[in-house]
């Protein structure tokens, strides 16, 4: 018995001996090792995000101008099991057949991300409804609910931007918070992507609990750890919907931009570049369908000429030589030039059009003299109060500069072009360092090298209205009802010329209305001070050029106008911008000028051009220019104003004046 | 006479009893909670797997009351009645057997399933404790222990028959019985050595642990005074080892299905598979190891709710404890089997009667195998080997085949200061 009892020690020795080492495992396994609860989380808890609605955008008298729309995608999660599956019914609710099924099961199989694909986009709202009734039947479907752009109008595209599905790209380089995955809406353009950051919102995020077949199985601990997400801010813009609408239809079958700033804030009011296209045509859901054309398009709607296409200013440029002048005391107000229907140096002649003789600057101003300009312009580049001729253009240059030209103005649209103030180098470059005035006489006009684009030649009307400084223009009025905008909006840029220089020109500009260039497209009871402007263009028809203000006294709003290949800036330029004040200044009223507006609306400026041959031609003929430029830019006489490539010159100039400031 | 018949309920062992309800109980709420949904009705529902259990409980319940009250001499004079019996059964299930998952090892019977092999080893015990029980049987007569392996050999050949690997290995624990009775230890010694000679040759390979062995033979045979005598056994063992060893591969290739390699393999961490072979140990191992030291709550677990667990219900029940009860729960358990495991070979070495003696350290032996492979397989220290874990896992046969096993104990132990008339009445 000993025996027997000895080895019925040792089987209870062993019993107890499993039960330790399982003890020991156990306390290991549960308490010890905690990667166990990771895998477990891993498992079982999925976490669904909830998009938040984007934030809405307003005009400045709070009119509602973007707004969210959701559409439903069918997703899958993977791995697609479909054991049991009523594939019939489920086809028939989508409408497709077995084969088509099949094939988007392929397709989503290679599309899995984050352990799920999209299995049918965008889906009709009678078929979500229909699913949704049979949902838990297709438990690995699930139905993602995502929020399109809707758009209260058809103007201001280029201002608002669009917003699409992120790129890899972006997903790469742009995603220092993390706050994106694949799948995710982004502002491509406008003020979608500028203030990107503020409209979006915070994401929310909904804890599910999924079975092993990846069935979704409510939500987990009541959804405790839930998230709600939070709306993006509501964004309030500058623009006056109800003027940037009557200014696109203003600038309707032309090729060209209107931008109205308000002076006093730096505001932007009214930016148009048409040809345009509606806002809506590059949502989410109709982007694949439009993008393409868009882009094809020869009349170039996607491209925002506003900021991004420049131009020589033509005359209105003389109103800063004039400022110039009287700032640097070359001339004073009284001071006149004789005009021999224009103006002779050496065997150069710049021709001037019949006006009264005697003019004074003031009257310079209203009848636009080539002359009166010119002889300005020679005593600011050869004023005996600088060392040289040189010398005085770069003062000259650094005024031009305190106006905002010759950089990106730094506004919130994007795109934005440098324009063009050609550097003293560049001119030594050019004249193997033997030039004076003879050789930048157009500059005193406002033609040759320079550059402007039309934000630009607004910012320097709106200057003017000032009397001597500027806001930088934007489009942002208010986030989320707080007037909290970015602080370079809100910071002063003063130009160091005396207000009363200002008050001068001012004056000139105000008779350009009354009897000078542009006198029939005066409003009644509104006191506008504007300038004419007629761009000499080699591809055609001179570009129409306006720029004003009113009223002459408080201003409230500054418009610069610019049609491509329309003629005389009093007969296109002009009645747009006046047109368009009357309609700021007296809100809502029939115009006061019917046959004006009539003529406006109905004039048709497009150089469209008919077949693909001449696209072609057009294409190639650009082609040669860009080439002539790389081979010899000494041989370059006007700046090309075609639109097309004006963006590429400007580039090609930027491109110049960075290797010269490298190489100084 | 008549005062004989009048039973003592002091006599019964109050403490198995106690573990016993207990442990059936809370087995009962832990099928509940590893079939529970949101939408989960009574845990009476009999549609479902719970409400099947409690049914099982009660008709355990009855046949435990019932057996209590049985005539102690009926289990000595029909245990090989019952014992061919039980054989017949098991032999019909090649004949009107039921296919399941591609083992047929049920017998239908309405609604219900009849796994007779549950049954096999209640035959067996009755069977091993009346042979061994005549007075005069000794172990150490070679046709004695003969007779005694054929008894639990045979049904359990039967069973591997019918592909049900993992109930015929149960029989093995019956070797512990014959331990107790007699059966040298050398052969446990052997059998330990021969596992662990296994588990290295699947690390090291057989050319390292074959060599490494002679080496050490060799070592021992130049350092030992008495070469002479030694010569011969180290020679043999040194050949069997490396022999062993290099066999191993092809036991492993040949005699092994796929899916028994493989579990085996990923038991020793030497294989990855999460997704088939290694999937269920991999997923209990989660539910067990995210249950933490206090668990997640009753019916809060997420692994065995969400079926990420297979057969969480029946064999892979411990992980809903592990996930729900933690390591609180878990030790619970575990203290529970080994006070109740060694409870009972603790009243088998009480019994002066000696086929009470043995029929106990059947159950216990029995229980031992059922506990440490059930558990160990759960916490990934032992293959995969699907048995139930005793009173906790869901199934009718199961249950009642372990409570008249228990139940037959508490009765036959509770004649203890009885049994030396009944002897004289035997005998
Ligand atoms: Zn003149």
């Amino acid at each position: 018995m000993s025996k027997g009892g000895n080895r019925n020690l040792s089987l209870i020795i062993a019993v107890i001996a499993i039960g330790l080492i399982y003890s020991i495992r156990l306390f290991y396994l549960q308490v010890i090792d905690t990667s166990y609860v990771e895998f477990a989380n891993a498992n079982s808890k999925k976490i669904l995000t909830i998009h938040p609605n984007r934030g809405l955008i307003y005009d400045r008298h709070n009119k509602l101008i973007a707004f969210n729309d959701n559409f439903y995608d069918l997703s899958i999660s993977y791995p697609f099991s479909l054991k049991n599956f009523d594939t019939i019914g489920f086809c028939n609710i989508l409408n497709i057949s077995k084969e088509n099924f099949i094939e988007r099961l392929k397709k989503a199989e290679k599309t899995v991300y984050k352990g799920s694909a999209t299995f049918y986009k965008n889906l009709e709202y009678y078929k979500y409804a229909a699913l949704q009734e049979r949902m838990y039947e297709f438990g690995k479907f699930y139905i993602e609910i995502k929020t399109d752009r809707m758009y209260k109008t058809n103007s201001g595209a280029h201002v608002l931007g669009y917003i699409g599905e992120i790129s890899k790209k972006q997903l790469e380089k742009q995603n220092e918070d993390g706050y994106y995955s694949k799948g995710d809406f982004i502002g491509l353009a406008g003020l979608e992507k500028y203030y990107e950051k503020d409209l979006r919102g915070i994401k929310g995020e909904e804890v599910i609990l999924v079975d092993s077949r990846g069935r979704q199985q409510g939500s987990y601990l009541k959804g405790k750890f839930d998230k709600t997400p939070v709306s993006g801010k509501k964004v309030t813009t500058t623009l006056d919907l109800m003027l940037q609408e009557y200014a696109s239809k203003l600038m309707q079958n032309k090729a060209g931009s209107v931008v109205a700033i308000e002076p006093s804030t730096g505001e932007i009011l009214t930016l148009v570049s048409s040809p345009a296209y509606k806002p809506e045509a590059l949502t989410i859901r109709n982007k694949k369908l439009n993008y393409g054309k868009l882009l094809n398009d020869p009349t170039l709607p996607l491209y925002n000429r506003a900021v991004t296409a420049a131009y020589p200013p033509g005359s209105v440029f003389k109103l800063l030589n004039g400022l110039i002048g009287l700032e640097e005391e070359v001339i004073y107000p009284e001071t006149t030039f004789p005009c021999y229907r224009g103006y002779s140096i050496a065997n150069l002649h710049v021709n001037c059009h019949p006006h009264p003789q005697n003019l004074d600057l003031r009257g310079a101003v209203a009848n636009s003299c080539n002359a009166y300009f010119c002889n300005t312009f020679k005593e600011i580049i050869e004023n005996p109060k600088y060392k040289n001729t040189r010398d005085a253009y770069i003062h000259w240059r650094n005024f031009m500069l305190q106006f905002g030209l010759d950089n990106k103005l730094g506004s919130d649209i994007n795109f934005e072009s440098e324009g063009n103030i050609p550097t003293p180098e560049f001119y030594d470059k050019m004249h193997n360092n033997r030039w004076g005035f003879t050789r930048i006489i157009s500059l005193s006009i406002g033609q040759g090298e320079i550059l402007i684009t039309p934000l630009q030649m607004a910012n320097v009307i709106s200057a003017i209205a000032n009397r001597g400084y500027y806001y930088t223009p934007h489009c942002i009025k208010k986030i989320d009802d707080k007037n909290a905008i970015p602080v370079k909006f809100k910071t002063k840029h003063k130009i160091n010329i005396k207000k009363e220089h200002f008050e001068v020109v001012v004056e000139g500009m105000k008779q350009t209305l009354i009897n000078g260039t542009a006198a029939r497209t005066g409003i009644e009871g509104i006191e506008i001070c504007g300038k004419t402007g007629t761009v000499q263009n080699p591809h055609g028809k001179n570009h129409a050029v306006f720029m004003c203000f009113a009223p002459k006294d408080n201003p409230k709003i500054a418009i610069a106008c610019i049609v491509e290949n329309a003629g005389y800036g009093a007969t296109w330029a002009a009645p747009i911008a006046t047109l368009m004040i009357e309609k700021y200044l007296k809100r809502d009223t029939v115009s006061s000028k019917p046959e004006m507006e009539e003529r406006i609306l109905k004039a048709y400026l497009l150089k469209t051009p008919k077949s693909k041959d001449s696209v072609e031609k057009k294409n190639e003929l650009e082609r040669e220019e860009i080439n002539n430029q790389k081979t010899d830019t000494s041989k370059r006489k006007t700046t090309k104003t075609n639109f097309k490539n004006v963006a590429l010159i400007t580039e090609k100039l930027a491109l110049n004046k960075n290797e010269r400031k490298k190489n100084n | 006479m008549k005062e004989k018949k009048i039973i003592d309920t002091a006599t019964f062992d109050w403490t198995i009893i106690v573990i016993y309800a207990i442990m059936v109980l809370f087995g009962w709420f832990n099928i509940y909670s590893a079939s529970w949904n949101e939408s989960a009705g009574s845990i009476f529902d009999l549609s479902k797997n719970y409400g099947k259990q409690f049914l099982f409980i009660c008709i355990s319940a009855f046949i435990a009351i019932f057996w209590m009250f049985l005539d102690y001499k009926l289990f000595n004079i029909f245990s090989y009645t019952v014992y061919f019996l039980l054989i017949a059964l098991v032999i019909s299930v090649f004949v009107i057997g039921k296919e399941v998952a591609g083992n047929k090892n049920w017998i239908a019977i309405g609604s219900f399933n009849l796994q007779p092999a549950e049954f096999a080893k209640y035959g067996v015990s009755l069977a091993l404790a009346k042979f061994l029980g005549t007075p005069d049987a000794r172990l150490s007569d070679k046709f004695t222990f003969r007779i005694s392996v054929l008894i639990f050999l045979l049904p359990m050949i039967l069973i591997l028959l019918q592909k049900d690997t993992g109930s015929a290995l149960v029989f093995l624990s019956f070797f512990l019985v014959l331990y107790r009775e007699g059966l040298s230890g050398v052969w446990f010694i052997i059998a330990l050595c021969s596992v662990i000679i296994f588990v290295l040759t699947l690390y090291f390979g057989n050319i390292w642990v074959s060599g490494v062995f002679a080496a050490i033979a060799l070592l021992f045979y130049i350092f030992s005074s008495r070469k002479k005598y030694l010569t011969i056994p180290v020679l043999l063992i040194t050949l069997a080892v490396t022999g062993f060893s290099s066999s191993i591969n092809l036991i492993m290739d040949h005699v092994l299905k796929e899916h028994q390699k493989k579990r085996i393999l990923v038991t020793f961490g030497l294989l990855e598979d999460l997704k088939k072979e290694g999937y269920n140990v991999h997923q209990s191992k989660i539910a067990i190891g995210s249950g933490g030291l206090l668990g997640k709550g009753y019916l809060q677990g997420t692994q065995t709710k969400l079926r990420y667990v297979p057969e969480q219900h029946t064999d892979f029940i411990f992980c809903t404890i592990g996930e729900e009860w933690g390591w609180v729960g878990s030790m619970t358990i575990i203290i529970l089997f080994v006070v109740l495991i060694s409870r009972v070979y603790y009243l088998a070495e009480r019994q002066k009667n000696r086929f009470n003696r043995i029929f106990a350290y059947c159950v216990a032996s029995i229980l031992f195998f059922h506990f440490t492979i059930n558990i160990g397989m759960a916490i990934g220290l032992v293959p995969v080997i699907g048995i139930p874990l005793p009173f906790f896992s869901y199934g009718g046969s199961s249950l009642i085949g372990f409570t008249i096993l228990l139940f037959t104990l508490i009765r036959l132990d509770s004649t203890r200061s009885t049994e030396m008339s009944t002897l004289k009445d035997m005998y």
